[in-house]
């Protein structure tokens, strides 16, 4: 298989804090990775520095080309969609023009209207609330919409920052099997940061361990399900 | 009764223009957070543009047409080659570069087209409307309402204008939607940049033309910018129709004030609204939960 | 004292009613466990309890007085704390300063004895920043005792949250989604600091949170919203049973 985003030495600041010494990994096309780590280790940084969101230094490729350097939104004109910490909802703006700035890159109109209804049915929530101001949603609410505004992209690459966050139950579980059959059926690549282990070992293929900005672990997902110190860390038994 | 509808159509009319640039303070601040001093004398000189334009022997709405385009193009260049270098700096130095701006375009002015008062066409017929309201106070009217509900159209129903409204409400989410918002800036700046214009070249034969007539003009746009909410275009427009009626009827009906006063009259009104309502008439206070 | 009471609260936003007619009790001393869908109306509740929304209907009594005529900032002062799902801290100021803020309500040196910095005043200021120093060291907030809020990792926000509601000496904490953004260890230490919140400040708490294991594990008795009206009500163990709510809440996973 051929890495659709490979990253070497990759190094991020914020003005002058030192987050990301030196990280190494790569992404299978069509594949899912998960990034474990602690409160801090740089989970977030690691897929804001992907997106060009903070300073940084070192190489990253996306499909052969080099990315490091380029603005965030060229970045993501190439296909890479974001589901961001803190959700990065428009407050001011309704659901609808939310879901539809996903796709404000996009060429095909035809598509675009499809592609809202499907996320109107993924997200039956969401069609009710299509013409609520964003900034009033509940917190789940705003959680499905920023997952729903990434998926309009049709991405290549999904970059997702604890998608499960604030998300009841049986949600969390609806949007993990919509992940996967996304990944299947779409090809979508993912890179997913999730708190809760389990879901995330489940889905993905590979995983990398963090902690406090380094690579300390690697391998297939299985692998590192098995592992000591992730069992007890991130998965509790 | 008469003189009364007489004074608040006038007032609708003048009202108007502040509107206009009212709404050209808005969308700057909006898109940007700053406020740009220098909106009246960028829009003094697409009027001397239309002026040149029009002595050229070009027919007034060929040359009212393309001034607005050439006022586009110089505030988004404007944009994009003094203040997007800057876009780190501080506050007060965007201050000075307006202030700067302000005099550049005030003192260009000066030389190119000299100090002296000049007459500046108007395109409607001398008269009025049953003695009610002149033509040309007709025409402004129609005129500024078609630009007005243009940029609505624009700002509401096109894919363009829902990216410029994301990219002011929050640059780091349009940039994540892949808005590039350095561009949605200077559009930003353009667009203003016609509105300004096009009240320019209408209040230009009421007031004559010269390079220091905006500067009372401004700031009865600022006044109506404040009065409306400095983040709402809709508040804008109200607070622009606002202050232009109440000036001219408190001009009109309040003996002591008379022409002299109609200013502080209207910065009145500002300090009255900000007192009852301190984020504007149509002010927006902020959405987001907790 | 310390006892809540919930009775038939109605909130409606335009035409959608987000709690209709809601009733329901935290006794002194218990955990009480809010769960519910998306959007099922927990928040809405605590903002009603915080008084930052109207109630269009029913009443909320704590300690058999109606909290409804009361303003927002008396809230603190009659022993009601909260944390906030969407997270309102002060960005700009360290977390000693975002503790201190929390202080403030309680402290009783007076805005002239502040501003003249009385002996007594500052004896009062010097007694905050002890607390204030207590709490940090409770929730380890020592080690970024003076870094900035915007800086922190997610989760060391959420503790920060915490402390900064315990400033004012709540008897009752309402805690909107601690546990969001935290991994497995640290739910574990959370569960067992919301225990020794109660045990040894004993506190009544009432806990809304998506993250089953916490709930079940920390929770006396746990109240089911949905679409604004409570669905169930019982001890954890009722509930992970329950069919309704595993039909509309917990799935087949819960
Ligand atoms: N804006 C910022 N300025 C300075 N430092 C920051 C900033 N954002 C994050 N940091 C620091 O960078 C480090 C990594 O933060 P990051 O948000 O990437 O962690 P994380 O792994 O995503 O943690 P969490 O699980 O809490 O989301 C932390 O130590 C944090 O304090
Ligand atoms: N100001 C408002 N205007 C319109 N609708 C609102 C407003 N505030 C809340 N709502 C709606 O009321 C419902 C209840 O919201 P609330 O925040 O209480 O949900 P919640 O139970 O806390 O959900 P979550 O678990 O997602 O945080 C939601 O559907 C929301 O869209
Ligand atoms: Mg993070
Ligand atoms: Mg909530």
């Amino acid at each position: 298989m051929t890495h659709l985003l490979e990253v070497n030495d990759l190094h991020a600041y914020y003005g002058p804090t030192h987050v990301l010494s030196g990280i190494h990994f790569s992404l299978n096309k069509g594949g899912i990775t998960t990034i474990l780590g602690a409160n801090g280790a740089g989970k977030t940084t690691t897929l804001r520095a992907l997106c060009g969101m903070v300073t940084t230094k070192g190489q990253i490729s996306l499909d052969g080309r080099r990315i490091d350097g380029s603005a965030c939104e060229e970045i993501v004109r190439m296909g890479v969609a974001h589901v961001p910490e803190g959700r990065g909802t428009f407050a001011a703006l309704t659901t609808e023009e939310n879901l539809k700035l996903g796709a404000v890159t996009r060429r095909d109109k035809h598509g675009v209207t499809q592609d809202l209804e499907h996320m109107y049915s993924l997200f039956p929530r969401l069609k009710e609330r299509r013409k609520q101001q964003a900034g009033t949603l509940s917190g789940g609410e705003q959680q499905m919409l920023a997952v729903a505004r990434a998926l309009m992209l049709r991405p290549n690459l999904l970059l997702l920052d604890e998608p499960s966050f604030g998300l009841a139950p049986l949600i969390v579980a609806e949007l993990f099997e919509i992940l996967g059959r996304i990944n299947r059926e779409d090809g979508v690549s993912m890179l997913l940061v999730e708190q809760n282990a389990e879901l995330a070992l489940d889905l993905a293929s590979h995983a990398y361990l963090l902690e406090t900005g380094k690579v300390v672990l690697s391998g297939s997902a299985e692998e590192i399900q098995e592992h000591d110190q992730v069992r007890r860390t991130y998965l509790g038994y | 009764m008469d003189l009364f509808l007489q004074l608040v159509l006038s007032g609708l009319a003048t009202g108007c223009i502040y509107a206009c640039l009212a709404l050209a303070v808005v969308t700057i601040h909006t898109t940007s957070g700053q406020v740009n001093f220098a909106q009246g004398e960028m829009a003094m000189f697409s009027a001397y543009i239309a002026w040149s334009l029009i002595d050229l022997g070009l027919p007034y709405w060929l040359a009212f047409i393309l001034t607005l385009a050439v006022s586009f193009l110089g505030a988004a260049m404007i944009q994009i080659f003094l203040l997007r270098p800057m876009a780190q700096a501080s506050i007060l130095s965007h201050v000075i570069v307006f202030l700067g701006l302000f005099t550049i375009f005030n003192s260009t002015a000066g030389w190119i087209w000299s100090f002296t008062i000049k007459p500046f066409p108007s395109p409607f017929p001398e008269g009025s409307v049953m003695g009610l309201i002149g033509f040309h106070e007709l025409g402004v009217l129609g005129v500024v309402l078609v630009l007005l509900a243009a940029v609505y159209a624009f700002l509401n129903f096109t894919p363009v204008g829902l990216a410029m409204r994301a990219a002011a409400e929050n640059p780091t989410s349009a940039r994540l939607v892949g808005i590039r918002v350095g561009r949605m800036l200077a559009l930003g700046w353009g667009l203003a940049a016609v509105m300004g214009a096009a009240a320019g070249m209408m209040i230009a034969p009421v007031v004559y033309l010269e390079p220091n007539m905006m500067a009372g003009i401004l700031l009865y746009g600022f006044a109506a910018a404040v009065v409306g909410g400095i983040d709402s275009p809709a508040g804008a427009v109200a607070g622009g129709i606002l202050v232009g009626v109440i000036e001219n009827l408190a001009g009109a009906y309040l003996p002591f004030i008379g022409n002299e006063l109609k200013l502080s009259t209207a910065l009145l009104v500002i300090v009255i609204v900000l007192l009852v309502k301190p984020s504007g008439l149509f002010g927006r206070t902020a959405v987001n939960r907790v | 004292m310390s006892h809540l009471c919930i009775d038939k609260v109605v909130v409606r936003f335009g035409g959608i009613v987000a709690l209709d007619g809601v009733s329901f009790e935290v006794p002194e001393g218990e955990i009480v466990g809010l769960i519910g869908p998306n959007g099922a109306g927990k928040t809405t509740l605590f903002n009603c309890l915080s008084r930052l929304y109207q109630v269009h209907g029913g009443d909320i009594t704590y300690n058999g007085r109606s909290i409804l005529s009361l303003p927002p900032h008396r809230m603190t002062e009659i022993g009601i704390g909260r944390t906030f799902q969407n997270l309102a801290l002060f960005h700009n100021m360290t977390v000693r300063d975002n503790i201190l803020a929390g202080g403030h309500p309680a402290s009783r040196g007076g805005f002239i004895g502040n501003a003249l910095r009385l002996p007594g005043s500052r004896r009062e200021e010097r007694r905050l920043h002890e607390k204030a120093d207590r709490l940090m060291e409770e929730l380890d907030l020592t080690a970024v005792a003076n870094e900035g809020v915007g800086e922190l990792p997610f989760g060391t926000r959420k503790r920060l949250e915490i402390a900064r509601a315990l400033m004012s000496d709540p008897k009752l904490l309402l805690l909107d989604e601690p546990a969001g953004g935290l991994n497995h260890d640290e739910v574990d230490e959370l569960a067992e600091r919301i225990h020794g919140l109660r045990d040894e400040r004993a506190l009544t708490v009432l806990l809304v949170e998506h993250h089953m294991g916490l709930v079940m594990r920390v929770s006396d008795r746990v109240v089911v919203l949905s679409f604004g009206r409570k669905l169930a009500e019982g001890t954890p163990d009722e509930i992970r049973q329950h069919p309704e709510v595993i039909e509309a809440y917990l799935g087949k996973a819960g």
